[in-house]
């Protein structure tokens, strides 16, 4: 008998960063399963090639750039690149894709210092980064349910429900479309009951930080009723929350651990910024859809959020 | 059934039931014994008799030194062999031990004893010290003390601590089943000593055996509430407020809310030491664990080694590679199997090796924040520890943490959080120059 030095507590939980990540993505599966109804077989290609290249990426930067020998994939990347995927357009050439996924890691995670240091969602910056170097591409969309063998190439583009809103457009679009996602849009944004879906899988796991959905979402509800009822041009309440990245952002993008305050105060006042940012932008700004800018700028007063919500130490004595 | 409970915590698996069932037994009396002047919380004793001397059971070998410290007696009926310096496994470095050598059969030197009711308050707190008791629970704090408030801290509540949180233990369970009446003799005499009306014993509902059969036993004495089952639930502070919602305030004691906490195996110490005069030379623990063969819920003799006793439990796998004090999440890995066991020592659990946990990052997933049962930010501590800013961490709470390992135990990236911060008070400390 060997006896080694070892310090308590001498038994620990089951999870792991890995198990943690794994669950992310099976939580994405029925956006990816619905992106390839939708889009077609490119969609279902992108997101598993995200997937896919986004663990290599993260792994080569990690033995061969940074000469961490021992580390050993832990799943953060293959999430990056599956969160980018769902974050374009079914017509995103592949090239493009993929410098948008090496900046994301690189420049949005690793330039940071790797997993737990980067202060914004590395797939938002990667996203951003796209919109901001390929704008027709990234705003090209095309209309859902064309076939799952057609290519992205030969569908009809469309426009998105916010598009239509922004530009006064005539919408004939029913609130079902945009619950089961049969709407313009990029990848993984349109069908919110998919989307919902994953997020009751990792609610039952235990896996996310629920408060910030509920407030950011909740915050956008509150804030276009408002402006609804001042004037019905702004779009109704539920026509918002339904449409747009807001899903994807509120349940899946915002709720990046790593990027997102610790407390539960921190996360309703984090959900919230996201909320009145998101509205402003939809309604008063140059763009139609403002969650990503919105995510990330909430992102970097993460800190700051953190500082003024310290939990009060028990038994502390008020000052 | 009401449970009473605190914020944070976590649920490690239980693995009680390799021992919960199996009855007490009185391990044999070891051969030869090492009694730590450190039996307790606080100053070492003072060695008070030589190399050479015959000693009976219970005749006191170690004085006091200080307010915070305690007697310590033999254990055995034998002869002094050797005083030695030996590592203390909880404080870390070399502490006055004596080793006895048994020669006979127990022949006793007993405490003035009887029934509690003849003697006066003092006289009873006096037994108590002279008895060596301690804090059974495993923080070993020496009873005395904690019986003899300041006058100016009003104590209205007693309570008596079962929820043994620990995963593994089963010997506070036991003794609930087996030793009920001792308990609520022990109680009677605490609560003479406190003079309080309010008595209640905190028990998880993990145990509703016991829960039941202390409410029997007790008849009004006491009332018992259940806990839920939720680790730390038997911490000194989160027991207090789960069941009186009370706060002990940070850098505080029980006391200071009126509130004296004791384990129910202290309470069985004191029932002996008043009404049989009986010393703390032995206590009930858990010898347990998958490395062990017979696990086994024992009286083992104060100073018996580790390995003596794992020997009476049919010994440990060849594989084991942890041998714990205590329990799996607070207790102390020991190197040396011949480590004696202290009066604090409620448990020997032996573990079979784990696949090797590498570290990584923190990916800020806040379970250590919402598992803190003292509301701490264990990420932050351990982060500011890393760095050196001992100042800050101390700003931070550092000095609240109670060490429970609920971070530590649930974290994700495999983080030694209490590591880290047992390492940061210390040297807190050490840089303050040993003030506070």
């Amino acid at each position: 008998m060997k006896l080694i030095t070892a310090n308590a507590p001498h038994i620990r939980s089951f999870d792991n960063v890995r198990s943690i990540m794994i669950d992310v993505l099976i939580a994405l599966i029925p956006a990816v399963i619905g992106a390839s109804i939708f889009f077609g077989w490119y969609a279902l290609f992108l997101s598993i090639l995200g997937m896919a290249v986004g663990e290599l990426i993260d792994y080569i930067i990690m033995r061969w750039i940074r000469g961490k020998k021992d580390f050993m994939p832990d799943g953060s990347g293959a999430v990056t690149g599956v969160l980018l995927a769902l974050n374009v357009s079914a017509r995103l050439p592949v090239g493009i894709f993929l410098i948008g996924l090496i900046f994301a890691l690189g420049v949005g995670k690793h330039v940071f210092g790797g997993l737990g240091q980067n202060i914004f969602n590395p797939a938002l910056v990667g996203r951003v980064f796209l919109m901001i170097s390929f704008p027709t591409y990234m705003t090209t969309w095309i209309v859902p349910g064309a076939g799952f063998f057609k290519s992205p190439w030969d569908v009809q583009t469309a426009a998105t429900p916010l598009m239509i809103l922004k530009e006064g457009g005539h919408m004939n679009i029913t609130y079902w479309d945009l619950f089961i996602g049969k709407v313009g849009g990029s990848l993984g944004e349109t069908s919110v009951l998919l989307l919902l879906i994953g997020f009751v899988y990792l609610l039952l796991r235990k896996r996310i930080k629920v408060m910030i959905p509920i407030s950011y979402i909740g915050t956008v509800f509150v804030m276009t009723a408002i402006f609804y009822a001042i004037n019905p041009k702004f779009g109704d309440p539920i026509f918002h929350i339904l449409s747009g990245g807001l899903m994807l952002g509120a349940l899946f993008m915002a709720t990046d651990m790593v990027t997102s305050p610790i407390t539960r105060k921190g996360q309703l006042i984090f959900g919230l910024g996201c909320g009145v940012l998101t509205v402003v932008i939809r309604l008063f700004g140059a763009y139609p859809e403002g969650v990503s800018l919105s995510i990330l700028f909430m992102n970097s007063l993460v800190p700051i959020i953190d500082a003024v919500t310290k939990p009060r130490v028990f038994g502390e004595v008020k000052r | 059934m009401k449970l009473f409970t605190f914020r944070g915590g976590v649920h490690p698996p239980e693995r009680k039931e390799l021992s919960k069932d199996r009855e007490i037994v009185r391990a044999p009396l070891p051969s030869r014994v090492f009694v730590s002047m450190s039996n307790h919380t606080g100053a070492p004793a003072k060695p008070v008799v030589e190399v050479g001397q015959e000693v009976k059971t219970g005749q006191v070998i170690g004085e006091p030194t200080a307010f915070i410290s305690a007697y310590v007696h033999s254990p055995v009926t034998g002869k002094v062999v050797e005083i030695k310096k030996m590592l203390h496994p909880v404080i870390g470095r070399p502490i006055d031990t004596v080793v006895i050598e048994r020669t006979s059969d127990d022949d006793w030197e007993l405490l003035p004893h009887g029934d509690f009711e003849r003697f006066s308050k003092e006289e009873l707190v006096d037994i108590v010290k002279k008895a060596g008791i301690v804090g059974l629970g495993g923080a070993m704090f020496p009873t005395h003390v904690k019986l003899s408030p300041p006058p100016e801290k009003r104590i209205d509540t007693l309570i008596i601590n079962g929820a043994e949180c620990e995963p593994y233990l089963t010997i506070d369970h036991r003794l609930m089943l087996e030793r009920a009446e001792d308990i609520v003799h022990g109680i009677s005499i605490m609560k003479k000593i406190l003079d309080v009306e309010e008595v209640i014993v905190g028990i998880e509902n993990n145990k509703i055996d016991a829960i039941e059969n202390m409410k029997k036993v007790l008849r009004g004495i006491a009332k018992v509430y259940a806990l839920r089952t939720k680790y730390p639930q038997g911490s000194e502070k989160q027991l207090i407020y789960a069941v009186t919602g009370r706060k002990v305030p940070s850098g505080g004691l029980p006391m200071d809310v009126g509130v004296v906490v004791q384990n129910v195996g202290t309470a069985v110490a004191i029932k002996e030491a008043v009404a049989d005069g009986k010393p703390l030379v032995e206590r009930g623990l858990t010898v347990t664990g998958e490395g062990v063969n017979e696990p086994k819920n024992l009286i083992v003799r104060i100073g018996s080694p580790v390995s003596w006793i794992l020997e009476f439990c049919g010994g440990v796998k060849e594989e084991t590679n942890r041998i714990i004090l205590g329990g799996p999440m607070m207790g102390i890995a020991i190197r040396d199997v011949n480590t004696p066991i202290f009066k604090g020592t409620s448990g020997i659990v032996a573990l079979l090796p784990e696949k090797p946990l590498v570290p990584k990052p923190c990916i800020r997933c806040s379970r250590c924040v919402e598992a803190c049962p003292m509301n701490l930010q264990p990420y932050l501590l351990y982060l500011l520890a890393l760095k050196k800013r001992y100042d800050d961490a101390v700003k931070e709470g550092l000095m609240d943490c109670i060490e429970c390992g609920s971070c530590a135990f649930i974290c994700p990236s495999k983080i030694e959080h209490v590591r880290y911060i047992k390492l940061a008070k210390n040297v807190y400390r050490a840089l303050r120059g040993g003030k506070k």
